[in-house]
């Protein structure tokens, strides 16, 4: 009886150390990037361009870049998305083949790793499509076959699509099957249906899920190091075709490849709270509205 | 009681409704009256609802139903492949067990019919609403608040506005699955009287599990049993003198 | 009620006239089109990662190339505009095509400019000589820039596997753990905190907690177990294991939850103890979605790019300590493709490493659905 008890002391001890040991993590990490990098976050360091070798100045256009990625991605990726969950949910039935083997495609799409994603960028928009745009509008040196925003944005939307499908026929899923119905009998097509009954009803579903989506991708690194991000820009990108400057490889670059990495310490803490706070700026505006409307959604 | 001549609205022949391996409705033969009110009754799961989700193809979004025989509306087959079948719910409208207002306004609900047509002018809308409201004997209760949310509605409210809706769009057979099954003994009084009312301009058919009322509201009623048709009569002998045996133990309540 | 409709015949009829609604068709066209994308992006990814290895493999399992073979098979990659042929001669014929750019992509004519062709076959024979054998390939030396290039990929399999090793010896029972807390033993009100938390974890940009393991997590473990290098195996797998925790959690709980509450109040009620019940009887039913969570946590850990470039030290060593420095599969991927000349054996080699980890991850992932998630659900529903 006594060894039992002993066990189970140790059985959920263990567990509640598992989850002290993950608070202080998160605690731990929050709190250092806090600490160190808000005494750093100045106006001049969110609105100068880097200068000296990255040593000094600001992360604007870092922001700027990231800001563009971010946005070009969205636009890619949300609109396929969505209409990727519309048919699997609401023209297809549940143990038809197709919907299945869009499924299955779906969650090995999320598992594969992104710097796979980032090597078919590479050899897929950048070498096949950009060439071929090339080739096509007669250009004499290369405008879309190398590294570009658009291609990033593109790898980008490419592996942010899983999450956006997922999230999007969550939504649509609580949409009541009786609303579906009720609009059918009257008359109404099915695209009018899917239009006029269940995108309206989805809305915010759709737009948290997709938020909530991108701000995972808005960090990612790995994807876009060989299809458009550079470390070091003399301007603005002017248009999609241009490279750009992205928060998270910027602290790669900063914290790996610079020449004297103590000396940019501070610029780094500033680059990474930066950056989380453009990411939970985006987690927590999808939360926000989620619950904001879901209080006076369906009665 | 004056005699008024019936012509038959909806007919069905040899009708049989599969969901998988699973026969849902047996052979239904029967033949359903312009301008009257015709109940369904039956056990749970008797094949009554099935039956009325045909005459609307409603069934068609089961995945796994299917239909043989044939069913005719006006003396055309609604299953033959030259049909449309948006079109056809539009001549055939339905209301729901569940009464399933759209997250729109009051006006918007009862529009949603009339703009599907194309109609957009804004006073044509207006004189639908308004005229599909006092059919569905909810005007006077809304006027003041048409732009205001449905899903505020009381139940009863709910299930009129929902026969506002169908009626909007201009149907001439009215389906109802059990319409007032979860409405309380106010609201199902006046939902009865106002079927009683739509009765004059449309075929109506009911399916519900009260008695009493599909011996208050309909002039025909037909017995369901097992996915069979058991007996369709004037309701009056239906419910006085059953010729079948199931059908008197049913209507008196000695099971289901 | 004056308004007495009385619908003319043809009125009644109406339903018969089937309406061509062509925009109908057309939107249900390109919805069922757009839908396939996620399938037809798996086979795109798979085709054009595979593409540019390709020439490479063609080469590495013959004998030592030749000078002409060396030309034949980088003149091939230097197309990359034209996927389905693959035909040194038709290529080599074309070697005298005029200058200009022919409008079609596709066009076997279009070529690259002679003079840009003879430009890359100098820089590709410069860059990597002639001696991608099997044997180079299955080496233990990783040295792709210099004049005589390995290409062994042993010190990378070997590193991939330390570092997942530990990232899933680490970040697996914890998340499971975790996991087991929060839907058996937390209060209702901690539990409600715990999904945030490891939700704002899995929010973590992994370039961030590659940056928290080189500052901190380095130097605080070298300080613990005095391991000679800073960054290494062990800092990467912890580094790894941040990244693989939420992934653990989530799933396991989705599992955990999913399993009907009354096999828990039946445990309870034949008198077995709350963590009796956890680990005797709920996990055990979720089993295979716990494995599920694992395998997902392996392919995260071992795909995982910006941690591993950052945190395990990078250097390409064959030894069986953890606390020696390593580098992945991803690791290589990432911090050498900035450099590589396009078209050369270099960058084949490095896509044919994004073959294999496309390969590992979509096996895992087939794994995971067909077999657990299958077994899983017939666990829970019966039958």
């Amino acid at each position: 009886m006594s060894t039992k008890r002993l066990i189970g002391i140790f059985a959920i001890g263990a567990a509640t150390v598992a989850v002290i040991a993950i608070a202080g993590l998160v605690f731990s990490t929050m709190g250092t990037f806090l600490v160190k990098g808000l005494p750093n976050i100045t106006w001049q360091l969110l609105s100068e361009a880097p200068r000296n070798n990255n040593t000094e100045g600001g992360i604007f256009p870092a922001i700027y870049g990231t800001t563009l990625l971010v946005l070009v991605m969205s636009i890619l990726g949300v609109p396929i998305g969505t209409i990727t969950a519309i048919y699997l949910n609401e023209y297809t039935r549940a143990g038809a083949v197709m919907p299945r083997v869009i499924r299955f495609a779906v969650n090995t799409l999320a598992g594969v790793p992104s710097i796979v994603f980032g090597l078919f960028g590479l050899g897929f928009f950048v070498q096949f499509l950009g060439v071929g745009l090339d080739k096509t509008f007669g250009n004499t040196e290369a405008i879309w076959a190398k590294p570009a925003l658009l291609w990033a944005s593109a790898t980008l939307a490419a592996l942010t699509l899983p999450v956006v499908i997922v999230s999007v026929e969550e939504a649509l899923k609580n949409v009541p099957q009786e609303m579906r119905e009720g609009s059918l009998a009257l008359g109404a097509t099915r695209w009018q249906t899917i239009w006029k009954i269940v995108l309206p009803n989805s809305t915010t579903g759709i737009l948290t899920g997709s938020i909530l989506a991108i701000g995972r991708s808005a960090g990612e690194v790995a994807p876009i190091l060989f299809t458009g991000v550079v470390y070091s820009l003399p301007q603005l990108p002017d248009g999609i075709s241009s490279q750009f400057m992205h928060l998270g490889y910027h602290l790669f670059v900063l914290s790996t490849q610079s020449p004297d990495v103590d000396k940019t310490l501070p610029l780094q803490y500033a680059t990474t709270l930066v950056l989380l706070m453009l990411t939970f700026t985006l987690n927590f505006a999808a939360t926000f509205i989620r619950s904001r409307i879901r209080s006076k959604q369906f009665r | 009681m004056s005699k008024k001549i019936t012509e038959t609205k909806i007919e069905a022949n040899d009708l049989c409704v599969y969901y998988g391996a699973k026969q849902a409705l047996h052979r239904i033969s029967i033949d359903l009256f312009e301008r009257e009110v015709t109940a369904f009754i039956g056990p749970s799961g008797c094949g009554k609802s099935t039956f009325l989700r045909s005459i609307n193809r409603m069934n068609d979004l089961v995945p796994t139903a299917r239909v043989t025989g044939n069913l005719y509306i006006d003396g055309v087959d609604i299953y033959h492949s030259s049909v449309d079948v948006v079109e056809l719910r539009k001549r055939v409208g339905m209301v729901f067990q569940k009464s399933t207002p759209f997250p729109k306004s009051i006006y918007d609900n009862v529009a949603f019919g009339p703009r599907l047509n194309g109609i957009t002018d804004r006073t044509e809308l207006d004189r639908i609403v308004e005229e599909s409201l006092i059919n569905a004997a909810l005007f006077d209760e809304v006027k003041d608040r048409l732009d205001s949310s449905a899903m505020g509605l009381s139940g009863g409210q709910q299930q009129r506005l929902c026969i506002a809706r169908a009626v909007a769009v201009n149907p001439s057979i009215l389906l109802m699955d059990e319409p007032c099954s979860a409405l309380d003994p106010i609201s199902t009084a006046k939902v009865e009287e106002l079927i009683l009312e739509l009765k004059k301009q449309y075929t109506i058919v009911i399916v519900t599990h009260n008695m009493q009322q599909a011996a208050r509201v309909s002039e025909y009623t037909a017995f369901f049993y097992m996915g069979h048709l058991v007996e369709y009569d004037k309701t009056r002998k239906i419910f006085t003198n059953p010729s079948k045996k199931e059908t008197e133990d049913y209507v008196t309540g000695r099971f289901g | 009620m004056e308004q007495v409709t009385t619908p003319s015949p043809a009125q009644k009829h109406s339903f018969v006239r089937k309406t061509n609604n062509i925009g109908e068709r057309i939107i249900e066209r390109c919805v069922k089109i757009i839908g396939g994308v996620a399938v037809v992006l798996i086979f795109l990814i798979l085709l054009f990662v595979l593409r540019e290895a390709l020439p490479l493999l063609m080469g590495a399992f013959s004998q030592p190339r030749t000078a002409q073979s060396s030309v034949e098979s980088s003149l091939s990659d230097t197309l990359n505009l034209k996927p389905e042929v693959y035909n040194p001669d038709v290529i080599l014929s074309e070697h005298q095509a005029p200058e200009e750019f022919a409008p079609e992509v596709y066009n076997p004519d279009v070529s690259v400019p002679a003079t840009i062709l003879a430009e890359k076959v100098n820089t590709r024979n410069e860059a990597d000589g002639d001696h991608i054998t099997l044997a180079n390939i299955l080496g233990t030396i990783w040295q792709p820039v210099s004049t005589m290039p390995k290409f062994g990929i042993m010190p990378l399999v070997i590193g991939t596997a330390k570092t997942t090793f530990v990232a899933i010896f680490i970040g697996a029972p914890l998340g499971i753990l975790a996991a087991l807390y929060a839907a058996f033993f937390a209060p209702r009100r901690l539990r409600e905190v715990i999904k945030p938390m490891v939700e704002i974890l899995a929010g973590f940009p992994s370039v961030v907690i590659g940056f928290f393991c080189l500052l901190y997590v380095g130097s605080a473990l070298q300080n613990l177990f005095g391991f000679d290098f800073r960054l290494n195996a062990f800092v990467g797998g912890i580094g790894l294991a941040i990244a693989v925790i939420p992934i653990v959690f989530t799933i396991t709980e989705d599992t955990l939850s999913a399993v009907p509450k009354s096999l828990l109040e039946a445990s309870l009620a034949m008198g077995a103890t709350q963590w009796e019940s956890a680990y005797k009887v709920m996990l055990p039913a979720a089993f295979p979605g716990v494995f599920a969570a694992v395998l997902l946590g392996i392919g995260r850990a071992f795909g995982e790019t910006m941690i591993a470039l950052m945190a395990t030290g990078n250097a390409a060593m064959v030894s069986t300590s953890i606390g020696d420095p390593v580098r992945t599969f991803s690791a290589t991927i990432g911090a050498e493709m900035g450099e590589v000349i396009w078209g050369s054996a270099h960058y084949s080699i490095l896509f044919f490493l994004g073959v294999l980890l496309f390969i590992v991850s979509f096996t895992l992932n087939a794994v995971t659905e067909l077999f657990v998630k299958e077994r899983l659900a017939k666990k829970l529903q019966g039958g």
